[in-house]
């Protein structure tokens, strides 16, 4: 219990590197590969660079309060940037190193950043190109010197330079050292920690401030539910100023004392993630999605013994992997061939993937089909959703060991209390919660409820089992005309999970029934096409295929089937869809540069599609006006088909189609 | 910073002289009566339209073509009749405009050819692979890595290189020219068949190898846009004659360069 009340005392990053440096001294703190050869730092060996950097920046003028900023990518002597810009009170201000020059300026004006720590030439170049519009910027240091080497360095400086100022410091007098450790143990635990900005894809980024108390007490929650220890092992690979890399690696890092390896480069990811197998793991849906591919099509590419082999033990992972993940009752013959596949195609396949030692893996961002998901699970890999944002410091909900479902995020984190508003919108108090947006109360105070919830802009609901299901955007849920609930979203995800199915746009707001418009994936369905023998000639010829419009009429019967079976959603079951008969662009302004659906725009300009789809009629002409990707414009006309699809009753059972 | 980097261009010393080269094959005049200098850390272009006589020049300073007439002095020796391994052995490296690496090998591996020069074990040591023989390829790997290092190809480092998109094998090419690491470094249109993204990192690529090793440049480009932002100086030259020598801006304004590119009349 003494040693419970020890680790209490410790409520800042840079006191709890020191109980690392003390308990774990000897044990990996930091990995990186260095010219093809994985490098190391112990704790101590941490310890003594931060210090060094750290007393370097101080006699380059750095004091308590001030903010630095942090451009590049994941990178040791970045990390040691964050710890060693607390140790004097002050704060580290990450920001995104793809950041164009104007998003820069905008974060480092508003922060009032007066030195930035840069990776290398490219952010140095970005820097001194923004010189004129931030006087406040005193000093830039950067880590790698490629191309640097002529700059004027009147007010640039290596990272080297700055520690050994930093250790000639220390070592001319034992004093400075122990002032600066007494200076760790005076930081309070109010301090701002961190100000993460938001990547402004929803106007103008907000500089989001964490308090030490909260960032540590929240992660401290985490590393307990997950039950991370110091002999656990990450891969750092995901953007330094995004909310989930800061939470993920560095707070859990410094809090469980687990090791951070970073990779070689951003293209190297891959190989380092294999060969450092790390123990927690985490990434979006695309990226698992991506690897799934690439398992796929190297499995044709295999002979036909090895495809046969893999396809016998990937059923038998389907039909019972998950199961024994999840330590319920399973056969024992079961058992046996599990452990069989295991042997054969799970292991050696986890093993090129780099998650052979995965305990905990997890993904979130975004809706991640069922396949998908259960296809990493049922090989044995321990992976989880949860959902969060930079507001609460990451965490709201976390799906435990064992209750882990696609389709939720799961329950509230311990100390989360959630409630769910009239309008559907999730709102939440978290032990990480933000102190406010930096220099913006009116912002903060629109995004607290009176009570001080924080709203977070997503529609969801508990299931019946307390698990946390996100639908939409909060303000994107609307209401059919006889009070239907209507989460556009969420159905679109439903039908977006079929490989053929590229885009789908929902429409029902305000309306009497729900109808959707689908794009086909050209791949996917062209594939399709030359195994069965269709010719087609272009998009719109396949797209009006008879036999395409009946798959897509039977995927959107299944979708029905999935909502009548959620209480909440059978209402709005889809009643017709139609393919459109060109795909979404992002140059037509259909889709926003993310890929994401534009819903009011597409409504506007398939306005007579709309008009058919409601006014019951079978077939529809339409000319729309198209962008070329060199910029020029043609017409494309089209007689685009009508489907009405069969709906189910609330229970499951078959309902009449109108 | 070495006091010799900061000086202009044009005081700096001598590494390579050409004087009144000319060179034929058979009845044709390649190269008529050319010369020229590069100075110690500066890049030189060598332009021309097509058939000027560009890569006929890098072969003769490559030691490859022999010319019938005029004197080379490298570091202020005169060069007598060489080899191109004779070149390679005294600080001379080169990349070629049509892509010449070992298809079938890794990055890593085509790099290390370019030590090949270095080593100074013998086949019987390499292959025993013990003691002095082990400690110098591990020396020459750490070589090699920096060079990958800083050409940012450390994804593709055991990746055939027959199976990388071209941009990337110019990149290797340009690895296995550094790690002879020379004191001349010829490069055979660097950028040709590049998209614009490709060209701007291998620019960078190009002055960061002369800012950070202080390695001196002649490099033969098409686009008049890189040859003119990269460059310290420009030699121009047209149907086998010299027409333009001078800095970017210089070589810009000069009508007979106006005019070979533009194309007038030759009587």
């Amino acid at each position: 219990m003494a040693g419970d009340t020890a680790r209490l005392a410790e409520d800042t990053f840079p006191k709890l590197l020191l109980r690392n440096a003390a308990l774990f001294g000897d044990r990996p703190a930091m990995r990186e590969k260095d010219l093809g050869i994985w490098q190391t730092w112990t704790w101590s060996q941490m310890l003594e660079e931060v210090r060094a950097f750290s007393l370097g920046l101080r006699a380059l003028g750095l004091q308590a309060g001030g903010k630095v900023a942090i451009v590049g990518s994941n990178r040791p002597r970045l990390y040691w940037t964050f710890a060693a810009v607390q140790s004097l009170g002050a704060v580290p201000i990450p920001v995104y190193s793809d950041a164009v020059a104007e998003e820069m300026a905008f974060v480092l004006k508003h922060a009032e950043a007066t030195m930035a720590v840069v990776e290398d030439q490219e952010q140095v170049d970005k820097l001194i190109g923004l010189a004129k519009r931030l006087p406040k910027l005193k000093h830039i240091i950067y880590d790698d010197d490629r191309g640097l080497k002529n700059y004027d360095h009147t007010t640039l400086h290596p990272f080297d330079d700055v520690q050994d100022s930093g250790r000639s410091l220390a070592k001319a007098d034992a004093g400075v050292v122990a002032a600066w450790e007494k200076h760790i143990h005076e930081g309070k635990g109010s301090d701002t920690s961190v100000i993460l900005y938001t990547s402004g894809t929803t106007g103008q980024s907000k500089g989001v401030m964490l308090t030490a108390e909260r960032c540590v007490g929240a992660a401290r929650d985490t590393v307990a539910f997950d039950r991370l220890t110091e002999t656990d092992e990450t891969l750092a690979y995901l953007p330094l100023a995004w909310v989930g890399d800061h939470y993920l690696n560095y707070a859990q890092g410094m809090v469980a004392g687990f090791c951070i390896a970073c990779p070689e480069g951003p293209e190297t990811v891959a190989v380092d993630l294999k060969e450092i197998g790390p123990t927690f793991y985490f990434a979006p849906p695309r990226v698992f999605e991506g690897l799934l591919t690439q398992v796929m099509i190297r499995m044709e590419d295999a002979g036909a013994l090895k495809r046969r082999i893999f396809s016998y033990f990937m059923d038998v992972a389907k039909q019972h992997g998950e199961a024994i993940l999840d330590g319920k009752p399973v056969p024992f013959s079961a058992r046996l061939k599990y452990a069989l596949g295991n042997m054969l195609v799970y292991g050696p396949l986890k093993n090129v993937l780099g998650f052979s030692r995965i305990r905990v893996a997890y993904t979130a961002g975004e809706a991640i089909g069922p396949d998908l998901f259960s296809f990493f699970r049922s090989l044995g890999i321990n992976l989880k959703q949860l959902y969060g944002q930079t507001e609460a410091f990451l965490y709201v909900t976390a799906q435990p060991d064992g209750a882990v479902r696609a389709d939720t995020v799961g329950l509230p984190m311990a100390n989360v209390d959630i409630r769910i508003a009239d309008n559907g919108e999730v709102l939440f108090k978290s032990p990480g919660m933000f102190a406010g947006y930096y220099k913006d109360k009116a912002k903060t105070k629109e995004t607290l409820t009176k009570d001080g919830y924080v709203m977070t802009g997503d529609a969801g609901f508990f299931e019946a089992d307390g698990q946390l299901k996100i639908i939409d955007r909060a303000k994107d849920v609307g209401k059919l005309k006889d009070g239907t609930l209507f989460a556009p979203k969420y159905i679109e995800n439903k039908l977006k999970f079929f490989p053929d199915v590229k885009e789908a746009v929902a429409f029902g707001d305000q309306r009497d029934k729900v109808c959707v418009f689908l794009n086909i994936d050209l791949t996917s369905v062209g594939n399709w096409a030359e195994r069965n023998n269709i010719a087609y000639a272009s998009y719109q010829e396949l797209a009006n295929h008879p036999d395409v419009l009946a798959t897509m009429e039977k995927h959107v019967r299944q979708v029905n089937a999935d909502l009548a079976r959620e209480p909440q959603m059978a209402g709005a079951q889809i009643a017709r869809f139609l393919v459109l008969h060109k795909e979404l662009d992002a140059d037509d302004g259909e889709l926003t540069r993310t890929q994401k659906v534009r819903r009011g725009f597409i409504a506007e300009r398939y306005q007579p599609l709309i008009d058919a789809l409601y006014s019951g009629k079978n077939e529809c002409d339409i000319t729309t006006e198209v962008t070329y990707e060199d910029g020029r414009k043609g017409k494309l006309s089209a007689r685009v088909k009508i489907r009405d699809v069969e709906r189910f009753a609330a229970n499951g059972m078959k309902e009449a189609a109108e | 910073m070495s006091l010799v980097e900061t000086l202009p261009a044009s005081q700096r010393d001598i590494l390579l002289k050409v004087d009144n080269i000319s060179l034929s094959f058979g009845g044709v005049k390649a190269i008529t009566n050319i010369s020229f200098d590069i100075r110690v850390g500066e890049i030189r272009a060598i332009i021309g339209p097509n058939g000027a006589g560009k890569t006929s020049m890098l072969n003769v300073i490559n030691g490859f073509y022999h010319p019938q007439e005029g004197t080379i002095t490298f570091e202020g020796v005169p060069r007598p009749r060489m080899r191109p391994h004779h070149a390679a052995t005294h600080g001379v490296a080169r990349t070629f405009q049509n892509i010449a690496l070992f298809r079938g090998m890794s990055t890593l591996d085509n790099i290390m050819t370019g030590r090949g020069t270095l080593m100074k074990r013998n086949l019987l040591w390499q292959a025993l692979w013990t003691g002095p023989a082990e400690r110098e390829e591990i020396e020459h790997r750490e070589a090699v890595e920096k060079i990958i290092d800083f050409l940012e190809i450390q994804h593709i480092r055991k990746t055939p290189v027959g199976r990388l998109p071209y941009g990337l094998q110019k990149r290797v090419e340009l690895g296995r020219a550094l790690a002879a690491e020379p004191r001349l470094l010829l490069l055979d249109e660097p950028m040709a068949g590049m998209n614009r993204e490709e060209k701007e990192d291998m620019s960078r690529f190009i002055l960061d190898v002369n800012s950070q090793f202080g390695t001196t440049i002649a490099l033969i480009e098409h686009d008049m846009g890189v040859v003119m932002d990269l460059s310290d100086r420009v030699v121009v030259l047209d149907y086998g004659k010299k027409i333009g020598d001078g800095t970017p801006d210089e070589v810009r304004a000069n009508q007979d360069v106006i005019d070979a590119y533009l194309g007038v009349p030759h009587e």
